[in-house]
């Protein structure tokens, strides 16, 4: 990672090391072969990973979880029967379920952690990544960066995917249960999160430089 | 182990939001260059910020397993749940498979964050060398795990609103399970909180 010297201001120590977030240890930076993790000897957690989706490939699979995201939302999850009658629901009956019935901190915590975190996360690290694309840094880079750090924890989809399928299962031993569109829609989101844990987003901070976009 | 040099041996302290590498100015509000946020050694006030929000969790722990956290009723039959009696019940008539999952989550996930994170916490805070690659990593499990928990409460949501054909069938929330959605965002917090550098530090801040 080469990086222009005029970049170095006093302060900043040259980008040459890593430093072990869990110990403090300090190491020299090296290239990564594909493929290929940087453990810390000392209390081996993970200094770096080799990059293996470049930035035109991180702003597809944002795209694509928009997409699973949006359909997520709009289609029931899934639809149950009595006697004829059918229920369904989507995230946001939950979320309103749960407020009408007295529970208003749970509808809290279900619409910031499953509805606005992973919206606002999608939408910063696309804004961000349509700039880094050219090197650039998006307007609000800084502060898009920072807030998506700080939401990182909070986002909880794949264990809302989870919890809807332990609820199929309670259900079927009393209901009918007819799987709807939103519950394969969560499937592909969950599968894009997982391929988006090994992304260090930070790496967008050194493969973009600072000028006014 | 003794021969890799920590940062505060260097002069460096690295950023703990954007993990750019700086220099220690030692100043007492210090900012990152890069992405503007506090620059410290470590996380302020880690062990008596932890330990509150741990036993916060605690007091919390206690109703969220007590009281029960879903109501069923169907046709004049009230059924209430908590926790545990919600997995029993899922291992007697449903799958035991989907119950150890259950289990895991809502049982063994809340009550290992409480022992690892005290036992994280009591250790440092006596500086104790003693198996301190191990702590590291039981640190990062508790981290990777803790969100996990929140598996009982979407349920409770998701039943809540579906289950609603009024005389025949009915689920309602029970207080049980918004103690049990707080004890996991705090214990969340707590494992925030706690800086796992203070592992490494020891009594005199390593050799």
């Amino acid at each position: 990672m080469t990086r222009p010297a005029q970049g170095v201001k006093t302060g900043i120590a040259p980008p040459t090391l890593w430093i072990c977030e869990h110990c403090d240890t300090v190491y020299r930076r090296r290239e990564l072969a594909c493929g290929e993790v940087a453990r810390c000897a000392r209390c081996d957690a993970i200094l770096a990973r080799h990059h293996s989706l470049s930035v035109n490939a991180i702003l597809a699979l944002v795209v694509t979880a928009m997409i699973a995201f949006i359909q997520a939302n709009i289609w029931p999850i899934v639809t149950l029967g009595l006697n004829g009658q059918l229920i369904s629901t989507t995230l946001w009956g939950c979320i309103v379920m749960m407020w009408r019935e007295h529970a208003q901190v749970v509808a809290v915590l279900a619409a910031a952690t499953l509805f606005f975190f992973p919206i606002v996360k999608m939408l910063l690290l696309g804004w961000v990544s349509l700039y880094a694309r050219s090197g650039r840094r998006a307007p609000g880079f800084r502060w898009a960066m920072v807030t998506l750090y700080r939401i990182g924890p909070w986002t909880m989809s794949e264990v809302f995917v989870l919890g809807a399928l332990v609820a199929i299962v309670k259900a079927h031993m009393y209901f009918d249960v007819i799987p709807n569109p939103g519950i394969f829609a969560y499937g592909v989101l969950m599968l894009i999160i997982t391929a988006f844990s090994s992304i260090d987003v930070r790496r967008l901070w050194d493969v973009t430089e600072e000028r006014s976009a | 182990m003794n021969g890799l040099p920590r940062a505060g041996d260097l002069g460096l302290v690295g950023c703990h939001v954007c993990g750019l590498v700086c220099r220690d100015v030692e100043a007492p509000n210090a900012a990152c260059p890069r992405c503007g946020s506090a620059l410290h050694k470590r996380k302020s006030a880690s062990y008596s910020r932890t330990w509150a929000l741990l036993i916060a969790a605690f007091i919390f722990y206690l109703p969220a397993n007590v009281l029960p956290i879903m109501r069923t009723v169907s046709v004049g039959d009230v059924d209430d749940n908590t926790i545990l009696s919600g997995i029993i019940e899922l291992w007697v008539k449903g799958s035991p498979d989907l119950a150890i999952i259950v289990f895991t989550a809502s049982i063994v996930v809340p009550v290992l964050k409480f022992f690892a994170l005290s036992l994280l916490l009591v250790s440092a805070q006596r500086g104790s060398r003693w198996a301190q690659r191990q702590r590291s990593k039981l640190y990062r499990l508790v981290e990777f795990i803790g969100y996990w928990s929140m598996l009982d409460v979407f349920v409770v949501a998701l039943l809540t609103a579906l289950v609603q054909f009024g005389f025949f069938s009915q689920v309602e929330p029970l207080p049980g399970v918004v103690y049990f959605g707080l004890t996991v965002i705090i214990t969340m917090l707590a494992s925030m909180t706690f800086d796992p550098r203070l592992i490494w530090d020891g009594r005199d801040f390593d050799d």
